[in-house]
């Protein structure tokens, strides 16, 4: 018997190694550049819905505004990109006079001076930082405001949501310094290379295939840790943990900074694979779309999210691309069909079949309890 | 001063607005828990119920179209209920992505039936012009959200059905063990928040488009209203809606829109700093 | 239980990997076949067909896809039908860049007609730069833009938004106040206002945004009637449009004392806002259904017998329309699909389209275009009262405009 689970125990960090031989070798060998970059793309996704598997699935925190971090990230990142570009290109900085370089769109909107908030962004380290440290600052102020006040549940969804809904009201507002609904494109090259190349954008799946997968077995570790036990725990009796003695507010907070700084990495990695940061990707919308998708997959289970994540992406690409007007209908049957049916998603969908298999072939063994649970 | 003044009823207003909206809200999701996202389309279903009486009704759709909208929003909301919803009490974040699902798939439908376009809806000539900068579709607005809560307050407390539903709010078991068909008040729950979403779909005919994604426009601000106000609170819904409307209008009035929106979030953040449980608190003994 | 969620998991993520390969050849294979047949070109069709913007888009795709169709029985170009590959932009700008991408590197397009918003435009650009690809874009913008890979065949501002203008301060309006939607084209729109009123006399008495899809126009209303101004001046967009106008006619405003200028309200628009509420108020295009020369008699009856009679047709339709002609003759005198002799050959192209003359700008790839005001009518048609006479040249830059000098730096 300990033989078996030894082997069994074995066998996932095996699977997982197939899984990350597949994405890191044979997918940029296979697939043509195109479809590579979207698939760098649905891994960006991927990592955000992995931080609202952490923050939801394990620690009960409905986050309906996972695109605030992202769009912090993505900025972050395109601020400094356009910089780069700006001072970059002689012919735009030409007309403003000595100062530094205007990006395109604030020549447009009739920006003359480099904003104070954009001038540290030239610094390719600052920005990086900046990725991470923006969307865990303001993660954990707000999680400390509101779980010190017990604002949970259903309360927390709509509070999160609205922060969406407002965030990008102030994105597009402040056209000159965010560049408004257009937000920020037209990216040239990355640390000194062509970011139209294939070879550089096939580096950048690479990068963001290997993050996610790091993301990943972080995840794992700290769900399996102690502090993760707590975050289960606060999430099915959150009293309770108080009356142990321990601070759900401080467990909440800590886990929601987590999950946001993945989200606003994700947007870093995604302005550059796709070119373009704007608030039509960090609004309500958006980051429902991403929640669904962390549902579909299975949200008790890391690996769900991230299926999840690359299932729904792949599927809206590829439905929007034969029927468009479908897609709605389809997206909302689907999410029915899956909370009705299956609230554990493919995963938990998975994990029920096999036992279902296994109980029909030891019937020794009742299995009725687990497939109960999950039905 | 002037501005003052005249901003005055514009903000109560747009609370008006917000409580109708808002109000189904407090049956379903504050007496139930359950977060309908589907709550737009059903307002969207009222308006363009009262798109499809014009053609029997002429410019009087307006009115005709109150009690059918609330009667067909409500059947929509039973559907739902007894569909899907009832598998999901006491899961309220699993009901708000389930009801996001019935939502687009209500969006899309209603492009399908109707059109992608925005429809007309006349208003009946006797409601246009108005007093002062008080337009009568305001007035009108106004007072159907006075009578419409008058209504619901009426029949929370003066009827046994309203009693029943209370009573399950306030302690589903014990309601239960009492002899209560808990189903049915469910049932009936949902049909009167389904309802008044119709209701409030009619009377924003008057000031906003028809089409396919007016739902979309008042959802997240109906809900902000049911927080603050406090869950399953009638008052607390009349309370916030008040102070959000005047709150939006006067900071629209010296900022601008976007502003405006932000500072009502912001406000509402810091409102529940104070009181993490709306402004009216149901008073209970269980911890959560 | 954990061990098993490992391996269910990876095995669904190593399959979504496996489809995500097979996505990626089916098309390929698909492509490869169209391509064998040398009698097709292909063309990229690209507007949002779901999503907020799929009202207005539909019906500039409609109009492209009638053009294409009339081309291939008129014998096609060169000789070769138009096979037109149609994706959906979603109302998402990325998702406009992606399809743009696809379109050109697996669909390997001749050319693209597509795009509504700035916002979708500037996603492209850089894919169509990049990849020295041709866009074709329909719509009235904000200027200040001159990509060697696009071609403008709707307005710019100084075909539009001034004449607009032009046409207010002809009516005795000195006192405007501008009310527009929170984006790039009304901002720079009423920068360009504001200008124009300091050298003219004009006076500015109040500039307001609103986000897009903001419906509660009231306290708005209040600061219009207020600050009583002769005309206002409206870039608002899409379904605020009918918030604005039913709150607006509510409050007491009529068209006689204070007409509302839009530039963004077509005759599709018209119905959804519900005629009462905007009759009597001016708008500024370069064309409407009511144009009156033959071949706009042609295209409204081409399009009504293609798709129904009780459609309408309007400014970006007619646009994207004219895009297909105007490609096709470049194509023709280039003798050939190849981008850069395209760009060479389509510069003085002229056409007698359904709003005149129409003469490709080969400097700067915008149109010359007659600037035309019109009045909506109680059947909800539009009615011109006044136009500029004559194609005006397009001038993206305002660099013929000497009170604009400040607004065009870069």
């Amino acid at each position: 018997m300990n033989a078996v689970t030894n082997l069994a125990r074995l066998r996932g960090p095996g699977i997982f190694a197939v899984v990350a031989a597949l994405a890191l070798v044979v997918a940029p060998l296979a697939l043509e550049p195109f479809r590579l970059g979207l698939l760098a793309k649905y891994l960006c996704f991927a990592i955000v819905a992995l931080g609202i598997g952490l923050a939801w699935g394990q620690g009960g925190m409905l986050t309906l505004g996972q695109g605030v971090f992202f769009g912090l990230g993505g900025y972050a990142m395109g601020m400094h990109l356009k910089l780069v570009e700006a001072s970059s290109l002689p012919s735009s900085g030409s007309s403003s006079g000595g100062g530094p370089a205007l990006p395109d769109f604030m020549v447009w909107s009739g920006v003359e001076e480099l904003p104070a908030l954009w001038a540290p962004f030239a610094d390719p380290v600052f920005a990086l930082a900046m990725v991470v440290a923006g969307p865990v600052l303001i993660a954990t102020v707000l999680g400390l405001l509101v779980f010190r006040q017990r604002v949970r549940g259903a309360y927390f969804a709509i509070l999160t949501q609205a922060l969406a809904a407002a965030f990008v009201i102030l994105l597009v507002g402040q056209q000159g310094l965010t560049g408004g609904t257009n937000g920020l494109t037209n990216f040239f090259e990355l640390f000194g290379r062509d970011l139209a190349d294939d070879s550089t954008q096939r580096g950048l799946y690479i990068v963001v295939a290997l993050v996610l997968g790091v993301l990943y077995l972080g995840a794992r570790q700290l769900v399996n840790s102690r502090f993760g036990r707590l975050l289960v725990a606060v999430r099915d009796g959150e009293d309770r943990v108080r009356f142990l003695g321990y601070d759900p507010a401080v467990v909440k907070t800590i886990v929601f900074a987590i999950s946001a700084g993945m989200a606003g990495l994700a947007g870093a990695l995604f302005v550059p694979v796709v070119g373009i940061i704007s608030p039509a990707l960090l609004g309500v919308v958006p980051s429902l779309e991403l929640v669904v998708a962390v549902a579909v997959g299975g949200r008790f289970a890391l690996a769900g999210a991230v299926l999840g994540a690359v299932v729904m992406g792949y599927a809206k690409t590829s439905f929007s691309e034969q029927f468009a007007d479908g897609w709605l209908y389809l997206q909302g049957a689907l999410f029915i069909l899956v909370m009705t049916l299956a609230p554990k998603g493919l995963v938990g969908l998975a994990a029920s079949a096999r036992e279902a298999l296994a109980a029909r072939r030891r019937p020794a063994v009742p299995a009725s309890r687990t497939v109960k649970e999950i039905a | 001063m002037e501005a003052f003044v005249n901003q005055l009823p514009i903000g109560i207003s747009i609370g008006a607005v917000l409580l109708l909206i808002a109000l189904g809200l407090t049956f379903t999701f504050g007496q139930m828990g359950v977060i309908n996202m589907a709550h737009g389309e059903f307002i969207m279903a009222g308006a363009y119920t009262a798109y499809l009486l014009q053609d029997l009704t002429g410019r009087m759709a307006v009115i005709v179209a109150l009690p059918v909208a609330f009667a067909v929003a409500g059947l929509m909301g039973l559907i739902l209920e007894r569909t899907a919803i009832r598998h999901f009490y006491g899961r309220p974040l699993d009901t708000l992505l389930l009801t996001w699902g019935v939502s687009l798939v209500l969006q899309q439908l209603a492009r399908d039936l109707f059109g992608a376009p925005n429809v007309q809806v006349q208003a009946p000539a006797w409601l246009q012009g108005g007093i002062g900068t008080l337009p009568y579709n305001r007035l009108f607005i106004f007072v159907l959200a006075l009578l419409t809560v008058a209504g619901v307050w009426a029949y929370l407390n003066r009827t046994g059905q309203g009693r029943r539903m209370q009573a399950v709010m306030q302690n589903r078991g014990l309601a239960a063990v009492s002899g209560i068909d808990t189903g049915r008040v469910d049932q009936r729950t949902f049909f009167i928040g389904s309802g008044l979403a119709g209701v409030a779909g009619v009377a924003l005919t008057l000031i906003g488009p028809v089409g396919p994604t007016l739902g979309t426009y008042y959802i997240v601000d109906a809900f902000l209203v049911v927080v603050a106000g406090g869950l399953g609170s009638l008052l607390g819904a009349v309370v916030a809606a008040a102070g959000l409307g005047l709150l939006n209008s006067y900071a629209e009035f010296w900022s601008d829109a976007s502003l405006a929106k932000v500072i009502v979030f912001a406000v509402i953040v810091a409102f529940l700093q104070v009181r993490p449980q709306g402004l009216f608190v149901l008073r209970s003994r269980a911890l959560s | 239980m954990r061990n098993s969620v490992w391996r269910s998991g990876a095995a669904l993520a190593a399959l979504a990997i496996a489809l995500a390969a097979c996505g990626g050849e089916a098309p390929a294979n698909e492509s490869g076949a169209a391509a064998g047949g040398d009698d097709t070109i292909k063309v990229g069709i690209l507007h949002s067909l779901s999503g907020t913007m799929a009202i207005s888009e539909v019906t500039v795709r409609d109009a492209e896809l009638l053009a294409i169709e009339e081309i291939n029985k008129a014998g096609g170009v060169l000789g070769k039908q138009l096979v037109p590959v149609v994706e959906d932009g979603a109302s998402d700008w990325p998702t406009f860049a992606e399809k743009a991408t696809k379109l050109i590197r697996q669909d390997k397009v001749a050319t693209t007609f597509g795009g509504w918003t700035s916002a979708s435009r500037k996603a492209m650009l850089p894919v169509f730069e990049r990849s020295k690809a041709l866009l074709w874009y329909p719509v009235q913008y904000e200027g200040l833009e001159s990509s060697p890979y696009i071609f403008y065949t709707g307005a710019t501002t100084n075909q539009q938004i001034i004449p607009g203008l032009d046409y207010l301060k002809e009516q005795g309006k000195k006192k405007l106040f501008l009310v527009g939607s929170d984006y790039v084209f009304p901002r720079t729109a009423n920068k360009i206002i504001k200008a124009y009123a300091a050298a003219n006399g004009m006076e500015i008495l109040g500039e307001e945004y609103t986000p897009l899809g903001h419906t509660e126009y009231g306290t708005l209303t209040n600061k219009v009637v207020q600050a009583k101004p002769d005309a206002v001046f409206n870039t608002l967009n899409g379904d605020s449009n009918v918030a604005f106008f039913k709150q607006l006619k509510s409050a007491g405003v009529t068209a006689e004392e204070m007409p509302v200028l839009s530039v963004s309200v077509a005759e599709e628009e018209v119905t959804g806002i519900g005629v009462d509420n905007i009759a009597g108020h001016p708008v500024a295009w370069n064309y409407y259904q009511t144009t009156d020369t033959p071949a706009n008699k042609k295209f409204v009856e081409a399009f009504k017998a293609r798709y129904g009679a009780a459609k309408v047709t309007s400014d970006p339709m007619e646009a994207g329309y004219n895009a297909v002609y105007l490609w096709a003759e470049a194509v023709k005198k280039a003798g050939t699909v190849e981008v850069e002799a395209v760009r060479k050959a389509a510069g003085g192209i002229a056409l007698e389209r359904p709003e005149g003359l129409v003469t490709i700008d080969g400097e700067n790839q915008h149109m010359y275009k007659t600037a035309r005001i019109g009045i909506i009518q109680p059947d909800g048609l539009i009615k011109e009262v006044w136009n500029s006479g004559e194609p005006i040249k397009p001038d993206p830059y305002l660099k013929g405009y000497p009170w604009a000098s400040g607004l065009a730096a870069g």
